[in-house]
């Protein structure tokens, strides 16, 4: 959208978690720079910062997305969905409850890549079989917990967003 | 929420974690989060050759360059002197050498030896100004095989290198810089007494601990000589002395806080950023902030060691051992310390000896220096024993479970190290596993592939240590909690539910926090499965501190002897028939303007071995050579299970790592030692679709040396795994897999070679 340049900065404006957010940024500046950096938001983690980890999963545009991998200028006219924006006002949304209750995290540098990939997942498919769960959870390296209680967790939440928890 | 296992209130029960909510919502603050107003941000230049003089460092056209606030080397770090410093998990470690491993002074010994570090306005002006130092080398040569590094006619990394055979040095110089023997009995004797005796040589690969979250470091040095560090580690403590050893600074003047921490595994237990952002913000007068890129962890962090291990057993025709060998050989890096030790220590762990020798070699390679990975030594040692020992099986027909509970070491037995076993559960882990319903489900089979079954055994010494924790009553009835830990991955809460416990209060009721170093007394680093056992004893004491002082409080209140007062499991003060609950003895207490604080610095002994036993049920492609666990259970004596969700993260995420570790974890090196798979795509750790899921079955055998027999569980799950999984390829194909990782080429090969 707007790319107007600004001794070497180009202003962006963008949708994050459903808020008009504008900011400046170097066209080499990844999103996840922007969003940790400059925004402040610092849920999405940088764990390899070439796409191979997903610590640094978002949602842009309805679609799950390395921000690792994504230029800052390429999120102009997006709507971004980061981890901050997962819990609504009145709580914490559905996987984020089964992921305390599963225990499904340890140290939890991972957790925000693999909420907003298991959001992304549900927001398509509100029915997963567990091998549904491990193909889209792929992209997110756990170090700590084995995958168990993670997988368990989503298809807890899963059923419960069905109104089956 | 599950039971508790009805002796407690508390301990065993499943609440959520305190840090939780942080964590699932983002907004938990780890190392690479910190920031501060002002803040530069560094980047570390490091060596291309694995094996280099430095002949000179120009560094003035990256000062030039605008954005640039400081530029240092080796020069910039104080001259370490002689001596040995504590390197936390990795025993005594010469000064001069980790100061050299820190940045290198004249020689490199690994690529990706840091050679020189800047401070800019941002990232991307850092990398820039590191283009421009030119650094000239001359090249020599390499040598990254611990086989090839022992000969004598080896390339010499380190000319002041001489191997230590308790304490005699040897009068050359050469690559090995130790050599430790733990011998017990008559060995010739054991294995004359023996009617057959096996022998097998193993090979590893360095695999790395694979933390998420990269090094990171944040420094400000301010006019006044304050140094304050914020950065992710292991343990703020070990950081501190650290800083303080390498800039020869006061250790009053250093204050460490510790992050959210994102992984560490061991490999978080020493400094690698610290010193450099300290130095940069000294020289800036700035805070300055570093963090590692992925390619910078794998090459140039602490991996496990790989290495060489050669093991020998004697056994009788009942299927007693006699008598047992060993010799390893692990490849250090660049600089002596790998985990030789415990390997040697627990190698032979789960079974019976009476008469062994052990021989451990340290070795200096061109490969990163290698530091703790999860129970340092132990799954490369089991894995040389458990492959012997499976092939003793096969070959003489002993079934693999009985065979263990016939030579199963117990209470009063010889351990390597010359001590006794005190009470152990070994022998209820074998029990548990061998009325697993796994172990007693048929194995099945996978069309087009082949299945097999295998099993380990696995055995971790656990540590102790200094511990400490404050305990501070609120009016509202509720405990601050600080406790002297970082926190890796939910013992806040097993630390918290064990002060709860003591006080009669719901964990949720008591709030724990992990500060900086100024604001608590020393604890030790969070590592050797130490923190549940040993700052959860520091907390049962402050716990117990605090009651002691609220019921010396009640009788200044109530005007009476304290002795007259009963303090009850609920947390009720009770005294000649008037009862008060914990909340309305704390708002007494406030009315009285009594502010409490119990506290406590533990340094307990006895935090009790452990051992685990793993099934690996694996399907094999006969074709490509891919193997895939199908099925997986881990039995594991926990002692009393504190918190029991966590005991079992601790067992499934172990389990992970050792798939890695046995199929597809390995450092690829060509010729000249530079790591040809430095990213998470090509060093390949399992993902979802890599480990299924995990039936994790906990044993219970308290440790008499706990108040509530607490055993350490983070580590031995990392033992097994390895052998399990090796032996599960052998059961289904006749392949013995003696060089790790097993990946598909070679079991590929390995089966092509069966059929020829």
């Amino acid at each position: 959208m707007a790319t107007e340049i600004l001794s070497g900065k180009v202003h962006v404006n963008t949708t994050i978690n459903g808020e008009s957010t504008d900011f400046l940024a170097e066209p080499r500046e990844s999103l996840l720079e922007v969003l940790r950096e400059t925004l402040g938001l610092t849920g999405a983690k940088e764990g390899c910062n070439d796409g191979n980890c997903g610590a640094c999963n978002v949602i842009l545009d309805g679609r799950l997305v390395n921000s690792c991998c994504v230029l800052a200028v390429e999120a102009g006219g997006a709507d971004v969905t980061t981890i901050e924006g997962i819990a609504g006002p009145s709580g914490l949304h559905p996987l984020q409850e089964k992921f305390l209750e599963h225990a499904a995290l340890q140290c939890g540098v991972c957790t925000p890549g693999f909420l907003v990939s298991a959001k992304a997942m549900l927001d398509e498919n509100p029915n997963p079989t567990e091998d549904d769960v491990r193909w889209w959870l792929a992209g997110n390296l756990c170090r700590c917990t084995g995958y168990d209680k993670i997988v368990r967790a989503v298809l807890d939440a899963a059923a419960s967003m069905r109104g089956e928890g | 929420m599950a039971e508790t296992n009805g002796n407690y209130n508390v301990i065993g029960t499943r609440p959520v974690r305190h840090d939780g909510v942080d964590k699932v919502t983002g907004r938990a603050i780890y190392g690479v989060d910190a920031h501060m107003p002002g803040m530069l941000w560094g980047q570390v230049l490091r060596s291309p050759h694995a094996h280099a003089r430095i002949l000179s460092i120009d560094t003035s056209r990256a000062e030039a360059l605008e954005g640039v606030h400081a530029v240092m080397t080796a020069a910039d770090i104080p001259d370490p002197g002689a001596g040995v410093a504590e390197a936390n998990e990795s025993g005594l470690q010469s000064k001069r050498y980790k100061s050299s491993s820190l940045m290198a002074r004249d020689k490199v010994l690994f690529e990706g030896h840091p050679i020189a570090a800047v401070a800019a306005t941002n990232k991307h002006v850092a990398q820039e100004a590191l283009e421009l130092i030119d650094v000239e080398y001359e090249l020599l040569p390499v040598v990254l095989d611990v086989r090839e590094a022992m000969k004598p006619d080896a390339p010499l990394l380190l000319d002041d290198l001489h191997m230590d055979t308790g304490g005699e040095l040897a009068d050359e110089p050469s690559n090995v810089a130790s050599r430790t023997i733990h011998e017990e009995g008559d060995i010739e004797a054991g294995f004359a007494a023996a009617d057959r005796v096996f022998e097998g040589e193993y090979t590893m690969s360095m695999v790395h601990q694979g933390y998420i979250e990269p090094h990171n470091a944040l420094a400000y040095w301010s006019a006044d000589g304050h140094l304050r560090v914020e950065c992710s580690s292991q343990g703020q403590f070990g950081i501190r002395s650290e800083l303080a050893d390498h800039l020869q600074w006061p250790i009053s003047k250093i204050n460490v806080f510790p992050s959210e921490i994102g992984g560490g595994f061991g490999g978080k237990t020493t400094i690698y950023l610290e010193p450099l952002a300290a130095i940069l913000s000294r020289k800036s007068g700035r805070p300055v902030k570093l963090t590692m890129s992925r390619s910078d962890i794998l090459r140039a962090t602490g991996p496990a060691p790989g290495g060489y291990a050669w093991v020998k057993i004697g056994i009788t025709n009942e299927g007693r051992i006699t008598a047992a060998q060993a010799m390893f050989a692990f490849e250090a890096g660049g600089y002596p310390g790998s985990a030789v030790g415990a390997a040697c220590l627990c190698a032979f762990g789960p079974y019976k000896l009476t008469d062994f020798r052990i021989d451990g070699y340290d070795v200096v390679v061109n490969m990163p220096k290698s530091h703790a990975y999860r129970a340092p030594g132990a799954p490369q040692g089991e894995f040389a024993v458990d492959s012997l020992v499976d092939e003793i099986c096969e070959e003489m027909g002993f079934d693999r479970l009985e065979f263990r509970a016939m030579n199963a070491s117990e209470e009063g037995d010889l351990r390597a190290n010359g001590t006794r076993y005190h009470c152990i559960g070994n022998h209820e882990v074998i029990e548990a596993a061998r009325t697993s319903d796994h172990w007693r489900s048929p194995i099945g089979s996978a069309p087009g592939r082949r299945r097999g079954r295998g099993i380990a055994s696995g055995f971790w010494m656990n540590g102790g240590g200094m511990s400490t924790a404050v305990a501070q009553l609120n009016a509202d009835g509720t405990v601050t909690l600080r406790e002297g830990s970082v926190d890796i991955g939910g013992t806040r809460t097993s630390v918290a539910m064990q002060a709860a416990e003591t006080l009669g209060i719901p964990v949720e009721d008591v709030d724990p926090i992990v500060p900086d170093t100024d604001s608590i007394a020393f604890t030790g680093v969070t590592g050797g499965s130490r923190v549940t056992f040993a700052t959860g004893w520091a907390a049962i004491e402050a716990a117990r501190d605090l009651r002691r002082q609220m019921i010396d409080g009640l009788a200044d209140h109530w005007d009476v002897a304290s002795e007259s007062i009963a303090a009850d499991e609920d947390g009720t003060f009770r005294q000649n028939g008037v009862t008060v609950s914990f909340k309305e003895a704390a708002g007494i207490l406030d009315g009285d303007d009594l502010r409490l604080v119990g506290s406590a610095t533990v340094v307990p002994e006895g935090s009790g071995n452990t051992f685990a036993i793993h099934i690996a049920d694996v399907d094999v492609d006969l074709e490509t050579g891919k193997v895939d666990v199908v099925r997986y259970t881990a039995i594991q004596d926990a002692g009393t299970a504190i918190y029991p969700p966590y005991v079992e993260g601790q067992m499934e995420g172990g389990v992970a790592q050792g798939i890695g570790w046995a199929l597809t974890e390995e450092y690829v090196y060509d010729d000249e030692g530079h790591m040809r798979n430095v990213s998470l795509l090509d060093y390949r750790m399992p993902t979802t679709l890599d480990v299924p899921m995990i039936e994790s079955i906990i044993v219970e055998v308290p440790n008499p040396g706990h108040p509530y027999g607490a055993r350490g569980v983070g580590e031995v799950p990392i033992v097994p795994p390895l052998a399990a999984i090796t032996n599960a390829i052998a059961d289904a194909t006749g392949a013995r897999m003696r060089d790790l990782p097993a990946s598909p080429p070679k079991v590929q090969a390995a089966i092509a070679a069966l059929d020829s």
